[in-house]
This record gives structure tokens, sequence and C-alpha cells, in this order.
């Protein structure tokens, strides 16, 4: 009976608690002005949404702001794996006192929130107020704790006679690190990866505070254009905004599917 | 000479003596220098900042900045701002940690077994997930529009709290899912010979094991709610009568009138709320660690 009716129960869920939040966006994106005034689930009399998509696309500075998101979330993403695994890989391996307040100290970030008020002030001082440099620092210090605290959990797990191995071939901690373990940390990094990408792809809040007004970025531009009088109640090209923001992290998603879903999954509950 | 200094490198060697064990030389410490420089420059530094800052009459008015003492707190305080922000904040989190872990959960039982239909519907329920928590407010902004459910003085701070959950619940359903499968067979079905129910199996075999999926899964839900704002912002703003204005919301909102020092003296409050809530969670974490 119970396994009869398990699948009927999961799809009639998907399709409530799912279908109808994607399927409002969706048809209002493919809506005319006029019908999409007050957004319901009607389908479109007539479908607009590649209309809608090209206007968003030229109208709402798109590419401008994509552009910005990519100049920020590639070098942060980098950045953050690289330096991170790094400082990882010696906070797993060394056992002393100090490296264990420092890792605590490292990882302290995932849970406090950062200073997003006084950190406006400080790149003031460093001249990276409202530059592209100072959104990636910033990122840098607020992820960096994701990366330390997974890739240590993961370095752990990595015999140390691989290691030992290049050493005794004469392979100094650079060589050891590039050519032995970062290879290693391949499935790792790849959480990671996905993780930060989503953060930062996704944050409007941080990028407010220290880019706002002067950097696009795909979330800011869609704030931006969602509060403007211009387009309050403009709920189709909301919507088909919406949609081009998403559609490259639902794509990744879609092709990546199960190693991300492991991936994300493993650090947590091991 | 050449055997002072083979005698002292011989001193020096000794600690690593046998192979493979770990020294400054085999890991050393400059490995973690430009990772905590800018820990040091991005992280610690503007939050020490705050400590200062809150303390002053920093404003967008004004080039000058000059200390103020507690002025800037015993203002919020004193006309109840402080208390109510600190209130909605901590209402919201325990609100989004409950239905978030309540919705996880329920959804990873309902599919846990791997047919088909079960591993599309995660995928479905994993799209939320992906998406921009503006985007989300947006999207229910809209679908509730007509309803009254977003212009409630009471019940709004829940309905956000269950938008929260549900943009995050596939996330806690993964975790709740991969929890599950970490319970070895033999343990149910030992428990099946000693003639427990499935309902008893369940509740008293299972719900223990997942333990570390369930600490995972509050500390998140709780830590990453008290640092909410998109969500909020964009289905409410705050509203209505600022009855959702989180802590974030207030930061954003003073932040943009150029009154800075409140906005620093708010974050400074987020910053002790979540130090203070989160000592037995990093125990919790950190403990669970040490086990592995």
């Amino acid at each position: 009976m119970i396994r009869r009716l398990q699948p009927v129960a999961a799809i009639a869920l998907v399709v409530l608690l799912i279908g109808v939040p994607l399927w409002l966006v969706v048809a209002t994106a493919g809506k005319s002005r006029g019908e999409a005034i007050d957004p319901n689930l009607s389908p479109p009399a007539e479908w607009h949404l590649l209309d809608n998509l090209r206007q968003v696309w030229t109208e709402a500075d798109v590419p401008a702001a994509l552009l910005g998101s990519l100049l920020i979330v590639v070098p942060t993403v980098a950045g953050v794996l690289v330096l991170g695994s790094m400082a990882a890989w010696v906070l797993a391996r060394r056992g002393s006192r100090l490296t264990a307040a420092l890792y605590a100290l490292g990882i302290s970030g995932i849970i406090l929130p950062p200073a997003v008020v006084t950190v406006v002030l400080l790149l003031r001082q460093l001249g990276l107020a409202g530059t592209a440099l100072g959104m990636i620092g910033v990122y840098l210090g607020v992820y960096l704790s994701t990366v330390i605290f997974f890739v240590t959990g993961f370095v752990r797990t990595i015999p140390e006679a691989l290691e030992e191995a290049a050493r005794i071939d004469g392979a100094g901690p650079v060589a050891v690190f590039r050519l032995v373990v970062l290879p290693l940390l391949r499935p790792v990094l790849a959480t990671a990866t996905i993780l930060i990408c989503l953060y930062v792809w996704n944050d409007v809040f941080y990028a407010f505070f220290v880019i706002g007004g002067r950097l696009d970025t795909l979330p800011l531009n869609l704030f931006r254009v969602a509060s403007a009088g211009l387009y309050l109640n403009n709920w189709h090209l909301i919507f088909a905004y919406v949609i081009l923001m998403s559609l490259p992290l639902v794509l990744v998603f879609a092709v990546a599917q199960r190693k991300i879903i492991s991936g994300i999954t493993g650090g947590a509950v091991k | 000479m050449t055997s002072a200094i083979g005698t002292l490198t011989k001193a020096r060697a000794l600690p690593q003596a046998a192979p493979g064990t770990i020294t400054r030389r085999t890991h050393p410490l400059w490995f973690l220098l430009p990772a905590y420089a800018l820990l040091l420059v991005f992280f610690v530094l503007p939050t020490a900042y705050q400590f200062v800052y809150a303390f002053t009459d920093w404003s967008g008015f004004k080039a000058s900045i000059n200390p103020v003492g507690v002025e800037n707190l015993t203002q919020l305080a004193s006309d109840g701002t402080l208390f109510r922000a600190l209130r909605i904040t901590v209402v919201y989190a325990v609100l989004v940690a409950i239905f978030q872990n309540a919705f996880g959960f329920g959804l990873a039982v309902l599919l846990e077994r791997d047919t088909l239909v079960n591993r599309i519907c995660r995928t479905f329920f994993v799209v939320p997930v992906l998406m921009s928590a503006l985007a989300v407010g947006y999207v229910f902004q809209a679908l509730l529009k007509g309803t009254g459910l977003l212009a409630d003085t009471t019940w709004t701070i829940v309905v956000v709290a269950l938008i929260h959950a549900w943009k995050w619940m596939g996330l806690a359903m993964l975790i709740y899912l991969a929890g599950l499968k970490t319970i070895p067979e033999d343990v149910l079905e030992a428990a099946r010979i000693d003639g427990a129910s499935r309902w008893r199996a369940f509740w008293a075999i299972r719900v223990p094991l997942l333990a570390p999926a369930v600490t995972f899964n509050v500390a998140t839900a709780l830590l990453g709610s008290m640092n909410g704002f998109d969500i909020v912002q964009a289905t409410t703003g705050g509203g209505p009568a600022r009855t959702t204005e989180l802590l974030n919301i207030f930061i954003y909102r003073t932040f943009g009138q150029g009154l800075f020092a409140q906005a620093t003296t708010m974050s400074l409050v987020l910053f002790l709320l979540v130090t203070l809530m989160a000592f037995p969670v990093i125990y919790l974490l950190r403990r669970r660690e040490e086990v592995q």
C-alpha cells in the first residue's frame, strides 16, 4: 500500500511545492506587460518569452552585469581554492598547538558574520573601494574559511605515505603539494567550487556594500531593476531576468548532478 | 667546521629521523601565509574596526569621525530598535531552523528509496537551492501578492521564514539522505529479527544515528538565517511596520541613509549575537571531526 502510494505522493509534492512557483516564473516571463501586472498562474494568452528575454538583455544592461559577475566570480573561486588548500594541507598535517589555534581562527568565518559596514571604510583606506579587486578581497576573506574547513577534513583522510614517496624521490614541499596533494583533492575541490560559485554568483548583500552603484553584477542589477520605479510591477521582465540569471547554475547542475550531490553531502555527514 | 655544521644539521634533523614525520621542512608554515594574510586584512581587521567605529559618530554627512562613547548603543536601545531587531532575528532564525529541518527530513524519508521517480523528484527539490535568494523572494512576492500573507504584522515573519526554509530544504534533504545512507543495513536487520516494528526501528535506530546530519543542518540553518537578508528584503523589505526587519535589513537601510555608525553598531550586535550562539555549535562541529 505504502509502496504504491509513495510515487504518487512524491510527484504531487513536487508539482505543488516546486512546480507551482516555477510555473509562475515561466508563465509570467512569457506574458505581455498588461497581462503580467497581476501575476497569476494562468498561461499567457500569447507567449512572449523570447521577446521579454531579449528586452531584458538589452534594456537592463545584462551583458555588462554578466561580465561584472564573471570578473568577480572567477578570480574569487580560483583564489579560495588554491590559497585555501595550501593552508589546509599544512594545517591538516602539522599537529602543533599553533596550527590548531590557526585552524580554529581559519574556520571561524564559516559562522561569524563579516563586518559589512566597516569593510567599506577599510577598502576606502586601501584605495580599493568600489573596485572588483576590493570585492574579490572581501569574498576571499569570507569564503576561505569554507574551503579551509572542507579541505582540512579531506586531507586527513589521505594517507601520508603518498607524500612520503614523492619526498624520498627528492621533491620539495611545493612539488609535493602541486604534484601529489592537489590532484588528490579533486573531489573536495569540486564541491567547494560549486558551493562558492553558488554563494558568490547569487550574493547581493555584500556586493551592495562594497561595489553597489560602481560595478554591476547580475544580482545587483536584478535588485536595481526590480526596485526601480520604472520596472515596478513589470513582473514579466523581472521573471525573464530571473530565468536568465538562474540558467547557468541550473545547466551546470544538470550536467554534473551526481558529482555535485555526492560532494556536497559527503562533507556534511562524515 | 664541517663537523660542527654536520652536528647542527643532524640536531635539526633529529625530529624527522623517522621517514614521514611532519616537520617545518616538509610542511612549511609559509603555505599558510597568503590565506591568513587575506583573512587578516579582509576579515579580522574589519571585524576589529567594528569595536572602534560603533562608538563614533561616523556618518555620510561629515568628513570627521569622533568618538562618542556608547551613545549609538543607548540610542538604539532606548527607542526599542535594538531589542526589536534582535528579537525578530532570533525568532526568524529559530523558525527557519525548525521548518527547514522538518521539510528536509520529511522529504528525505519520503524520497529515500532509489527509484527513478524519487531521483527525478530530488533533482526538482534542489532547483531552489541553486536559485538566487533574491529571485526566490520575488517569486513569492508575486505568488502571495493578493493573499495578504505578506502584510500581517504578526504572521508575516512566519511566512518569510517558510520561504527561506523552502529555498534551502533541498540541501537539508540531500544531507539527511546521505545521513540515512550511512546507517548499516545489518543494524536494521538485527532490530527486525528482535521483533521491532518498522515504526519503532525508525525512531529508535535510524533517527539517533542521524545525529551528525542534524547537527550540520541545524547549525547551518540557524546561523545562515541569522545572517539572512535577500529573501526578506525581496518579499517584504522589512515590513509591514518593520515587523520583519532583520538585523541585516536594518544595517542595509541605515547604511543607505548614511548613518554609518548606527549600521556599524547593529553589525557589531549581530556579530556578538552569532558569536554567543556559535560557541556550542563550533564545539559540536569540532567534536564530530575528532571522532572522524
